[in-house]
């Protein structure tokens, strides 16, 4: 052997894991909501969905091209963030409204503070937060999923307010047939999806199952009991939010005992706001919330080193 | 009756790819026309030499030895004539002075070299000389004087002896080789090592990607009621000595301990072995049994390599070279060391010298990190390693004590499952210098 090898520290053998293929996973676990949503409302559901991919693909590839640094649309991270953006608005919003929510969520959430693994909160839900305050109208208006489309209220906002409508029936929430944003309805679809993101180990099952039982035992003591619970689980976002934001890397807790306080103080803060607050809904505004706790509960969540006494 | 595995918290399963070598029988390598052995095999104090260019030297002679506590002899693999002493490249990527000797092919045996009797009739300091005489050291990797820790501190009340049969570094077959066709010799070893340390108790650990492994050391140690052949589950770092005995005992050395704080004392079933020859026919450690293999290899093959014989003429003692060669590794591929030239002699270490393809050990790209936290799953010293990366990064120094960075066995776990391809250990290697260097300034 007449040349000098190449010498680096080890391991020299190293995992068929990558970025792409963790952000592959979970586009493919959005797929079966997405399919739902089409079915329940329409075409203006994927039309909404492309939009919101393209203009959060779009506004990455410009500013890392503006700012001089290395693309990285591939790794399909904007496109995962576009689809959460998209299933987080209704499906009456005109065409515009998921592309200003998909440039603020990854030119401000994501981009400006460095870009993948460095926003500290969940960009599509920074993006949804500010529709909701720009438009709250537009973001509020919902249609009941089939051909008729006749504008309706969402189950919470009917538990809360009864003379908003009639209360759909647990099944059809169950399903996805009731009024919501385009992604969130159906909760058999978004949990095929979670579980094979669990299975795929994507994402870790201890924030969703700490989310959602929160909200269950406490919804169960506070709004009244089995019915009421099972209402405030099946609809308004959680499960969407629970296994699909709540467990967002950068902006959630990387310890498992902080993924669980995480789920646990989503799930308070969730139905705190449900029940005692203004909006029928709380989901998005637990977990952005609970994303700047994150540093804090990760702080006091450092893991005991094997042989540790403290 | 099948009992579950026993295992520790945490860990990776990485491809073994231990098929290439592991039915290949253990065969000597060709005769090397010259040996070099290094002064300094290991940590701790380099021997001096005891030989001068020119003298006449036989196999089992020694040539080198020191004072220091920490050490161990050196004893000529050959017959012949000391040619140099010089300084050479040392497979651990520094430098070392060795002995240099050409054979003379007829591998004559030292007047030294003599049956130290039965363990029955030696005393347990009797036992600790030989091995030191012997300059055994660790043959798992680490390579540490084996006596010292046949000596335990007075204060250290030490009730367990432990073999590493884990061999859970991929691609290694060497202890797995050796159990299987020297397994009386392993229980001879142990027995000379519990009664050494003057326990009563032994273990033989073993991952149960080895079953042929643990039926042969069962049949073995069959009549012996004091030894235990335990099956641990196949998962890496499951050879580490902290997690072998947390496995085994249920005991947890606390961080920054030895073994010897839980009464425990590991050795690798190759250090038994060689103990075992050194008492049964006195011949010091001057080979060992190491596992030549990779996908750039055309026969990958186990060898008794006598200590000081070249990297080269393993690698044409499997027919040299298959395409590539990516990497040169010694050891395996989780810890083992790149080497940057084949002309390296085995020393007392080498457990493996792997030749890795590019598909095998290709380097990929370092991506941005995404904070997934399965670094963070895998530790198995339930460190946070993104953490203490970061603060590397910004050279925030002071917060890698508090993250436990001394406590890192550098096992590569986190290295491997990370999807960004960021090498973690060897920035956490860069650290522990770089924080040395600081506090002894």
């Amino acid at each position: 052997m007449d040349q000098r090898l190449i010498g680096t520290a080890a391991p020299h053998v190293l995992s068929s894991e990558n970025t792409n293929k963790i952000m592959r996973d979970v586009v493919i676990a959005m797929m079966p909501a997405l399919i739902g949503a089409v079915y329940f409302f329409g075409l203006p559901a994927l039309k909404l969905t492309l939009i919101s991919v393209a203009a959060a693909v779009l506004t990455e590839f410009l500013i890392q091209k503006l700012s001089k640094k290395p693309v990285t649309i591939s790794d399909l991270s904007a496109v995962v963030t576009g689809i959460l953006l998209a299933y987080n608005i209704p499906s009456t919003a005109p065409w515009w409204l998921p592309i200003i929510g998909s440039v603020f969520a990854i030119g401000i959430a994501k981009q400006a503070f460095g870009g993948i693994g460095q926003n500290f909160i969940n960009p599509a839900l920074a993006g949804r937060a500010m529709l909701l305050a720009s438009w709250p109208v537009l973001m509020t208006t919902w249609v009941s999923p089939g051909p008729d489309a006749v504008s309706t209220a969402t189950p919470l906002a009917i538990l809360k307010n009864p003379s908003a409508g009639e209360l759909p029936s647990l099944m059809d929430a169950f399903l996805g047939n009731i009024g919501g944003c385009i992604g969130e309805t159906s909760v058999i679809l978004l949990l095929i999806g979670g579980i094979y993101l669990i299975i795929r180990k994507v994402i870790s099952w201890k924030t969703p199952v700490a989310y959602i039982l929160t909200v269950a035992i406490l919804t169960f003591i506070f709004a009244g009991g089995w019915e009421p619970m099972l209402y405030h689980i099946c609809s308004g976002g959680l499960i969407l939010g629970a296994f699909f934001m709540a467990t967002d890397y950068p902006s959630t807790p990387i310890t498992g005992k902080g993924k669980i306080i995480f789920g646990i103080g989503a799930g308070i803060l969730t139905t705190v706001i449900r029940l005692k607050g203004g909006y029928p809904e709380g989901v998005s505004y637990s977990i952005l919330l609970m994303n700047l706790a994150a540093p804090l509960i990760e702080k006091f969540t450092q893991p005991k080193v094997f042989g540790g006494v403290k | 009756m099948k009992l579950a595995s026993l295992t520790f918290s945490g860990g990776i399963h990485p491809p073994y790819r231990k098929g290439m070598a592991q039915s290949h029988e253990i065969r000597p390598c060709s005769d090397p026309e010259t040996v070099t052995i290094l002064l300094r095999q290991h940590i701790g104090a380099p021997c001096e030499p005891l030989v001068k260019v020119g003298d006449e030297v036989k196999v089992g002679q020694k040539i080198g030895d020191t004072e220091a506590f920490v050490s161990a002899p050196i004893h000529s693999s050959v017959s012949g004539k000391v040619s140099k002493i010089m300084e050479v490249d040392s497979p651990d990527g520094t430098s070392s002075n060795a002995v240099v000797i050409k054979s003379d092919g007829l591998f004559e045996i030292s007047e030294e070299v003599k049956p130290k009797g039965d363990i029955d009739n030696l005393s347990s300091k009797e036992i600790i000389d030989i091995v030191r005489e012997a300059g055994i050291t660790g043959q798992g990797g680490a390579s540490f004087p084996t006596h010292i820790k046949l000596v335990p501190p007075k204060d250290k009340e030490v009730d367990i002896v432990i073999l590493n049969g884990a061999e859970c570094e991929p691609y290694l077959t060497a202890d797995h080789r050796l159990m299987l066709e020297k397994s009386e010799d392993i229980i001879y070893g142990l027995k000379a090592i519990m009664k050494a340390v003057g326990v009563n108790k032994g273990y033989i650990g073993i991952e149960d990607n080895k079953m042929d492994a643990i039926d042969s050391m069962r049949e073995a140690a069959k009549n012996e009621s004091n030894i235990e052949i335990v099956a641990l589950e196949t998962k890496y770092p499951q050879g580490d000595e902290k997690r072998i005995i947390d496995a085994i005992t249920k005991r947890r050395v606390p961080s920054g301990g030895l073994p010897m704080d839980v009464g425990v004392v590991v050795n690798n079933v190759g250090t038994a072995y060689a103990i075992s020859v050194a008492i049964k026919t006195g011949m010091p450690l001057i080979e060992r049994i190491v596992t030549v293999t990779g996908g750039a290899l055309e026969q990958p093959s186990n060898f008794m390599v006598r200590i000081g014989t070249p990297f080269s003429s393993l690698i044409e003692d499997c027919g040299g070279y298959k395409g590539e060669v990516e990497k040169l590794v010694m050891g395996g591929p989780m810890m083992g060391m790149a080497q940057f030239t084949d002309s390296v002699p085995v020393v007392k270490g080498t457990s493996g010298v792997l030749a890795l393809s590019k598909a095998e050990a290709a380097l990929p790209e370092q991506k941005q990190c995404i904070r997934c936290a399965k670094c963070v799953e895998v530790c198995p010293v339930k460190l946070e390693p993104v953490l203490m990366n970061q603060n590397i990064m910004h050279e925030r120094f002071d917060e890698l004590e508090k993250l436990n960075i001394w406590s890192c066995i550098e096992c590569g776990a986190c290295s491997f499952v990370c999807p960004s391809k960021i090498s973690l250990v060897h920035s956490f290697k860069y650290a522990k210098k770089e924080l040395a260097k600081r506090k002894s300034n």
